[in-house]
């Protein structure tokens, strides 16, 4: 073993401490039911609002930065059959969820409205199924699909044949009240 | 709920669950005992009898009364006005928006000078006066369906369309409903659910009328269902007799009178012998393609879906009675045989293609037969009276499997190609939607030739963990399609029967999806993806004539005589369907497992079709 080895290794092992260090956070595993809360306020689907000020939801999703519970958000995907009917995000019985249109809105309470009460073209109601933190989770998962949460929260590709790209090298698709087709959609 | 987290532990899961479900099948297998043989003879005026004595609307060339046209399912019609000589001069003359989107598969239905149009979800019924220029509408119906229903519908909304007896129209509706409509009036008769959502199930095929049965299936094998077909009572709606394709005997409807030719079908209660404890229960089997009868055997001919889950390692056995040909009586639904094409079936190949009735010359005698072109990719030529196989030839590229033994009946399995957990399997052919899917053939007596169309596709499989849940889907595969050999996605094609040989194929670009007519003035036509009607010289498949309609084709062409006397051919035009689902579902295709992998290989349909409904009526 040579120097220039034994410096590569010590190298390595002092960016992979730091890297865990940084970390830390994302990694943060939240086990308990303590941010589960069911969304403070009433939420809003659509942007149409009467009068001269439009009030925004600017509340963030609970998970949303934390890798490890978007983790157990893809985990939930698949277990409740939600890659069933949405795919791996293309869509199939159900829409795409990695594009840019959200008929229901792409805020995390509104996905969250849209995951446990269910939406009436098909969407069943999750909330009897699924815990307020399980709902959370899959809000977070979903967000990643369109790059709508930090990359580094962003799961990496998958273990399984490659459908589609990893969500942390997904580009941040700018989210449009839309259930129209998006222009690559046209001839 | 369950939620099952690996295949091993998700036996446990699945055994504790089967009690609800045990509940709504027992619920819905109890038999009703009305037995009432329905006037099926009212209102039919001077039609053509059959050998058996019932009145056979399917024999009228002036009319379109089924979806494939006559109980033996040919979707051949005796008209010569439009032959090789004058189809070139085919146009327009009358088109009709449907009003709907999705995918339009159904088959216009023609009797007593009114065409019949049902729509994919919501299930609009069109009746058009063809006695008027323009066709205008007499009546419409708005069935109303549950919104939910889109929910749990596999491969788009589609419906196939409606059927024409005894002065009513027949339909059944993606929230699970049959329905009688007056034919003249449009108002309801009855109408009957006979399917819920909430276990996943809907209804899209086309509903048959046989000796005052309405003959009815489920769809919903990819939600963990349990297969069926009901007869319900033609005058009434209401259920006269359910037939499993899993379960006990008593449930499958297998009594002292059934027969099966070999020894692999033969047994008691092979139904819940063939599976794992439970599994029968959510096994699928469902029954969403074609049925034809013969009404000198008095034998009603179906073939059931696939197995549920995909994943096959989760259901060990021959998983009985999915993918298998039965012949049933259409009065009380007994089994008299059955055959089943593809054991435990690995690649989602069901069974529920069209089975066209025929007399061929076979090793120096007239045998009785039923022509079925399936989804695994064998043209299977089976006697209909016992179910024993006479011939079963490729008609695609397959290497999922290696042949059928006909001594014994048995698929070979290609062990290569069988999908494994956790693992990618490369190439399989065909794909999932098999040589060809729901879409029906048309047999020529002229010619003696079979018209196929279908697709030319493979994938890659792996089978991951499938979780039963109610309602929701219960697959359990990564899939991702792509075009077969020689790279076009589709192919219409003329095949003999009695040679088990092609004659001539006509490649396409795209998968055909579309359903196929074929005339005595030996003209055969269909449609493609990207919205080309054609016609091709049955004899040679030279195309003769081609127009471009408004969207994709993927319905049932047919052909009828007017009021005037002139023959005329109408075709629904709507792309969508599973193949379809990246236009009409408006899929990402950057998800190569989009719509079951589907999207894979349909990137490109977007840029050649939109989607939108809407009826051509074609004349000289």
């Amino acid at each position: 073993m040579g120097p220039s080895l034994e410096r590569n290794i010590a190298r390595t092992l002092l960016i992979t401490v730091a890297i865990a260090a940084v970390a830390c956070e994302r990694e943060q595993r939240n086990l308990g039911q303590s941010q589960s809360a069911a969304p403070s306020a009433f939420v809003a689907d659509v942007d149409l609002q009467p009068g001269p000020t439009f009030i925004s939801d600017t509340s963030e999703g609970p998970f949303d930065d934390n890798a490890y519970n978007t983790a157990e958000g893809q985990a939930l995907f698949e277990e409740m059959n939600c890659s069933g009917c949405h795919a791996h995000g293309g869509g199939a019985m159900g829409p795409a969820l990695m594009d840019d249109q959200w008929i229901y809105g792409s805020l995390p309470n509104q996905i969250f409205a849209s995951i446990a009460q269910g939406r009436p073209n098909g969407m069943p109601a999750w909330k009897y199924r699924l815990n307020n933190k399980q709902i959370w989770e899959l809000v977070a998962y979903v967000r990643s699909l369109s790059g709508l949460t930090p990359k580094g929260a962003r799961p990496a590709r998958e273990d399984h044949m490659m459908v589609i790209p990893a969500p942390n090298q997904t580009p941040n698709a700018k989210p449009k009240n839309s259930s129209l087709p998006s222009a690559s959609m046209f001839p | 709920m369950q939620h099952i987290g690996d295949t091993h532990r998700g036996w446990a899961h699945v055994g504790a669950l089967v009690a609800t479900c045990a509940l709504v099948c027992l619920a819905a297998c109890r038999p009703d005992e009305s037995r009432s043989t329905g006037s099926t003879n009212v209102q039919r005026g001077a039609a053509p009898t059959t050998a058996g004595g019932e009145v056979d609307l399917g024999a009228d060339d002036g009319q379109w009364v089924m979806p494939a046209k006559n109980y033996a399912a040919t979707r051949f019609s005796g008209l010569t006005e439009i032959n090789e000589q004058t189809v070139a001069r085919l146009r327009p003359i009358a088109t009709f928006s449907t009003g709907t989107l999705r995918g339009h598969e159904a088959a216009p239905i023609v009797a007593n000078n009114t065409m019949y149009i049902v729509t994919p979800y919501p299930n609009f019924v069109y009746a058009l006066d063809l006695t008027k220029p323009g066709l205008p509408v007499k009546w419409s119906y708005n069935p109303k369906p549950l919104l939910a229903s889109q929910g749990v519908a596999c491969c788009d909304v589609v419906n196939r369309g409606a059927v024409y007896d005894a002065g009513k129209i027949f339909f059944n509706t993606l929230d699970g409903r049959t329905i009688a409509l007056d034919a003249a009036t449009g108002k309801p008769a009855w109408d009957t659910k006979v399917a819920e959502i909430n276990i996943g199930e809907t209804i899209t095929m086309a509903p048959l009328v046989v000796k005052g049965r309405v003959l009815v299936g489920n769809s919903g094998g990819e939600m963990g269902v349990r297969g069926w077909v009901k007869g319900l009572d033609e005058n009434s709606g209401k259920v006269v007799w359910t037939a499993y394709a899993t379960g006990p005997d008593k449930d499958v409807l297998i009594g002292p009178s059934f027969k099966a030719y070999y020894t692999k079908d033969q047994g008691k209660d092979l139904g819940v012998s063939s599976w794992p404890p439970g599994a029968w229960k959510i096994g699928g089997g469902t029954m969403w393609g074609w049925i034809a009868y013969d009404s000198t055997l008095d034998l009603i001919y179906y073939g059931t879906a696939n197995p549920g889950p995909w994943n096959p390692d989760v259901r060990p056995g021959d998983n009985k009675w999915t993918s298998t040909q039965f012949a049933r009586r259409p009065e009380d639904g007994t089994a008299v045989w059955a055959y089943q094409l593809t054991p435990h079936d690995e690649h989602d190949y069901d069974g529920v293609n069209e089975q066209i009735i025929a007399d061929l010359p076979i090793g120096g005698q007239t045998r009785k037969v039923l022509i079925r072109p399936d989804r695994n990719g064998y043209v299977y030529v089976i006697d209909r009276q016992t179910g024993q196989l006479l011939s079963a030839n490729p008609y695609v590229f397959i290497n999922s499997t290696t042949g059928v033994d006909l001594k014994t009946g048995q698929l070979a399995v290609n062990p290569d190609k069988s999908p494994q957990v956790g693992k990618v399997i490369r190439e399989i052919c065909p794909a999932a939607p098999g040589g060809k899917d729901w879409q029906p053939s048309a047999y020529s007596p002229k010619t003696g030739l079979l018209y196929i169309p279908h697709q030319n596709l493979c994938m890659d499989e792996e089978g991951v963990s499938a979780n039963y849940i109610a309602g929701t889907p219960y697959v359990g595969m990564n899939v991702k399609m792509y075009a077969g050999p020689g790279g076009n996605r589709g192919e219409f094609e003329a095949w003999n029967p009695v040679t088990g040989k092609q004659v001539w194929a006509v490649k396409e670009d795209l998968p055909v999806w579309s359903g196929a007519l074929v005339t005595a003035g030996d003209v055969a036509f269909y449609g493609t993806m990207d919205g080309w009607f054609k016609a091709v010289d049955a004899r040679s498949g030279k195309l003769l004539w081609q127009f471009k309609t408004g969207s994709g084709i993927i319905g049932q062409p047919v052909t009828y005589k007017g009021p005037d006397g002139h023959q005329y051919v109408a075709v629904l035009s709507g792309v969508g369907g599973w193949s379809g689902a990246i236009v009409a579902g408006m899929l990402d295709p950057r998800d190569s497992s989009a719509a079951a992998g589907f999207v894979n290989a349909m990137r490109d349909l977007p840029q050649k079709s939109t989607m939108g409904g809407m009826l051509y009526v074609f004349g000289l």
